[in-house]
């Protein structure tokens, strides 16, 4: 066989001809149509996109990353993991410690390090701080830190065969200790305040529209590959063992796969994909502090994907933009009755939807064919 | 106009009074000689002398009745009125009182003026007023007594204290009275009453004392051998001090842990012998917290004579309300989510959302607080420095005997044979003709139940909010991960040792790093012991 038909055969086992040609049409549409209709279009035509809504589409991007690194882990491994605000929040402070180094000097104070360590009383900036004024040792951290951190964590954690709801607690857990760590003033990030009044990201205006359209593409193409990625893992060999380990990991060991080296490397790379998701995330929003990890950002993660349809990677990201574009109007529209709606979303879901939206589709569209 | 009238009525009463009584002397006339009220009355005197002649015959005396009036007199207090006779003029109140009884005289004697002291007559009246003091037949005022004359008494009442040590028989008062004779001795400049002072200060221990030896310790002090002793009896101090410190860290973390005991039990039912993980499970606790709110309130409100024992009307309501509400959300959501741990959990924080929300709306956002009864308020005192509050001491009673109540519940009971039994074994049991899914119900209401319970042990502690129940729900799922799943036991220590060790870490490390390594310290421990210390096969592993 050669290359190409090689390739080609692969391309399709990812996903039929059809479904490639709906995938392109979503990406014309949110790298393109959506990008042009701000860009390119007069303030006055209807179909100009406002200003304001490009830094919160991003953030929806950015949330359908954080829902397909959330599924990858739980829809494919059957791993719930509570701790993917940790990660998401890890990316977003590598990312953040850069952009508070990009503006060193232009504090209230003037001086070379940041406002609160100023505040603190520091003379120096603390070890890890070191390097972040370069962007691209900064981005690498912000990725192959969290990564590293879930190796570990996960390492340990598989290895002594935590399974199931265990899991879920001592990741929840994992996270409520490191919003701990994060709040204090000590720890060198800001305590509760975080950090924020970002100003450049690589000498552009964070302010500028054309700076707001690009993160919005990056967000986007990021969306783009992390599913193509998934959607890569999901479909290979590798994907099919995780699935069997998923369906009876006893089973799967009888057979000769070692089942904590496949757990470990799908963990470690949806927890590298949830910070990317978060670094991306803090330019467009423009602060970050440990709030992101309250242990309940980590289950309304699951949510998104619970209500998307877990096991399927376009309904996660789906999950996410229905939860979030609720939590947008509703907060603003009825603020007493988000909680009711989120918390029914659970109830319901779990109850009464097992498979989410994208399962109801499915299954609708079967009985249609029937 | 009634000023004016006022004053001409007063001055012709005094002009009258003043022909017929006379001054000073002649006003003793009418009282026995030598009774205290008598004696008393050369407090009124204009001249210095008399009023320090009568202190001096009131300390001879050795009356307690006096300490009023003289402690009116150091205060501005004591009036006298034109006939020669005192009063005291209640603190901060108009109303004057007789100055041996303490009653309100009525009518109130009117024509009285304050009696002027100056910084001698206080001087010479403060001792006789410790003087009298010690010799009160109350303990806490000799205490007293004895407690100020350490701060700020003299040299001369050396002797006083002396005399006072050997016929008290109190051991706290004498204590206190060694503690004063100490560090006048201390304070002294003779070595050999420094090396007693100190030898006392050693023995006693206590921190107060620490200002006097730190300065006999230092290098100024010539006596190499008074300096030697103040060390030794500085370190004796600081190693009595850790002591003291490490017995409050227990006894915190004691309290810490009954507190984690009374969720982790409820959980120890509902996700130890159910499989079930509960995420609103703190916010059972959270209405627990709230219904002991409620009630104080309506007591406050409709029977504030019986205020102190809202919590006897407290305590079961919060019950019930906790464990309807938990067999509602058995009957309506768990029930359908059996064997699915991980749709249960978010299933059951959708709930803990809602429950949330719903006491915001009917309590609002902010903190409430809970008052605790007059008979929680307070504490004994240890030891120097160590003061066991009544609430914390409660709290650990109170968990003790739920857990006692508990077990019972689970092992002598008709209702706990079935759920052991379904625990052990589900289509066994069902099979044997037990009503598996009504035990369910009853388990899982009563796991909520004594969450319920755990909330009214923390209002007594704290405020009470909306989100009470989300900072120990991970603090609790810990616990029933390290005991191991289906096992009291394993709750019970599990909970105490989580609550000792959080404590114990938290001076060297601080609050946050100590549930760090804590949670650390958990992930290792599963590594040794995966089913946790106590482990037994329940329905989440069948």
């Amino acid at each position: 066989m050669t290359m190409v038909a090689r390739i080609r055969q692969r391309l399709l086992q990812m996903h039929s001809l059809r479904a490639w040609f709906c995938l392109l049409g979503a990406a014309v549409v949110l790298l393109a149509i959506i990008p042009l209709s701000n860009g390119i279009l007069p303030v006055r035509s209807a179909l100009h996109l406002p200003d304001y809504l490009v830094p919160l589409l991003g953030k929806f991007l950015c949330f359908g990353l954080a829902a397909l690194a959330v599924d990858l882990i739980w829809g494919f491994a059957g791993i719930l993991s509570l701790g993917h605000g940790l990660f998401f929040a890890l990316g977003g402070y590598a990312m953040g410690m850069y952009l508070m180094r990009s503006i060193a000097g232009e504090g209230v104070y003037r001086s070379a390090l940041p406002d609160f360590m100023v505040f603190l009383d520091w003379k120096s900036l603390p070890w890890y701080w070191r390097g972040f004024d370069n962007f691209a040792y900064a981005a690498g951290a912000a990725v192959v830190g969290p990564g590293l951190l879930a190796f570990v964590f996960g390492y340990f954690a598989f290895r002594s065969k935590i399974k199931g709801v265990y899991f879920s607690i001592v990741t929840q857990a994992l996270t409520y200790a490191a919003m701990l760590l994060f709040f204090q003033n000590a720890a060198g990030f800001g305590g509760n305040n975080g950090m924020t009044d970002f100003k450049r990201i690589l000498g552009y205006s964070l302010q500028a529209p054309s700076t707001r359209l690009t993160l919005y593409v990056a967000s986007g193409l990021a969306l783009l590959l992390g599913y193509l990625a998934c959607r890569y893992v999901v479909t290979s060999k590798f994907g099919r063992v995780l699935a069997a380990i998923r369906d009876a990991e006893l089973k799967a060991r009888f057979c000769g796969y070692e089942s904590t080296h496949y757990k470990l490397f799908v963990w470690t790379f949806s927890a590298m994909l949830c910070a990317l998701a978060g670094a991306l995330y803090v330019p467009q929003v423009g602060i970050i502090n440990p709030s992101e990890m309250q242990p309940s950002n980590s289950i309304e993660m699951a949510i998104w994907v619970a209500v998307g349809g877990r096991g399927s990677l376009v309904g996660a990201i789906l999950g996410a933009w229905l939860i979030n574009g609720g939590k947008s109007w509703l907060t603003a529209a009825f603020p007493s009755a988000w909680l009711y709606v989120l918390g029914a979303a659970f109830i319901v879901v779990t109850l009464f939807l097992p498979k989410g939206v994208a399962g109801a589709w499915s299954s609708l569209v079967q009985r249609r064919r029937r | 106009m009634i000023r004016s009238l006022h004053r001409t009525s007063l001055g012709k009463t005094w002009v009258m009074l003043a022909f017929f009584v006379g001054w000073g002397i002649p006003a003793r006339q009418g009282h026995a000689e030598g009774s205290l009220e008598a004696a008393l009355r050369g407090l009124g005197s204009v001249q210095d002398d008399a009023v320090e002649r009568t202190l001096t015959e009131l300390g001879g005396r050795g009356d307690a009745a006096a300490i009023p009036a003289i402690e009116a007199l150091c205060d501005d207090r004591l009036m006298v009125a034109v006939d020669g006779a005192v009063y005291v003029r209640a603190p901060r109140e108009r109303s004057l009182l007789d100055p041996v009884s303490g009653e309100v005289l009525a009518p109130q004697p009117t024509g009285t003026h304050a009696v002027e002291v100056n910084n001698q007559i206080r001087r010479l009246a403060l001792p006789v007023l410790a003087q009298l003091k010690l010799r009160s037949p109350s303990e806490s005022v000799r205490l007293a007594a004895a407690q100020e004359l350490a701060e700020r008494g003299s040299d001369d009442t050396v002797a006083l204290l002396r005399l006072a040590l050997e016929r008290e028989k109190s051991k706290k008062v004498r204590e206190a009275m060694t503690l004063a004779l100490a560090r006048f001795d201390l304070q002294s400049t003779d070595p050999t009453r420094q090396l007693s002072g100190l030898q006392v200060a050693s023995d006693l221990g206590t921190p107060s004392l620490k200002g006097e030896l730190a300065r006999l310790a230092s290098p100024t002090t010539a006596d190499a051998r008074v300096r030697k002793q103040a060390q030794g009896a500085l370190a004796a101090i600081a190693s009595r001090q850790r002591l003291v410190d490490l017995a409050g860290a227990l006894f915190h973390g004691l309290s810490l842990g009954s507190i984690l005991l009374l969720v982790a039990l409820g959980l120890a039912v509902t996700f130890g012998l159910l499989g079930v993980i509960n995420m609103a499970h703190g916010e059972m606790l959270m209405l627990g917290a709230y219904t002991t709110y409620a009630v104080q309130r309506a007591f406050e409100r409709w029977i504030p004579s019986l205020f102190s024992y809202y919590l006897v009307a407290a305590t079961p309501l919060a019950f019930l309300v906790a464990m309807l509400a938990g067999v509602a959300l058995e009957r309506t959501v768990i029930r359908f989510l059996y064997g699915r741990p991980l749709e249960t959990l978010l299933a059951t924080w959708g709930i803990s959302l809602g429950l949330i929300q719903t006491i915001r709306l009917i309590f609002g956002a902010q903190n409430v607080a809970v008052a605790n009864p007059s008979w929680l308020a307070g504490g004994i005192e240890f030891a120097h420095g160590l003061v066991l509050p009544y609430n914390r001491i409660a709290v650990i009673v109170f968990a003790i005997v739920v857990a006692v109540a508990v077990w019972l519940l689970l092992q002598r009971t008709r209702l706990g044979l079935q759920v052991r039994a379904v625990t052990q074994n589900r289509s066994m049991a069902s099979c044997l003709g037990i009503a598996t899914a009504r035990v369910d119900t009853w388990m899982f209401g009563l796991g909520s139940g004594i969450a319920g319970l755990g909330g009214v042990a923390l209002s007594q502690l704290g405020n009470v909010g909306p989100e009470l129940g989300q900072a120990y729900i991970i603090d609790s799922f810990m616990v029933v991960v390290v005991g191991g799943v289906g096992r009291l036991a394993g709750s019970i220590v599990a909970s105490l040792g989580l609550g000792l060790t959080n404590q114990l870490l938290e001076p060297f490390t601080g609050a946050v790093l100590g549930k760090i390594a804590v949670l650390v310290l958990i992930i290792l421990f599963i590594q040794r012991r995966p089913q946790g210390l106590f482990s037994l096969r329940g329905r989440s592993e069948a």
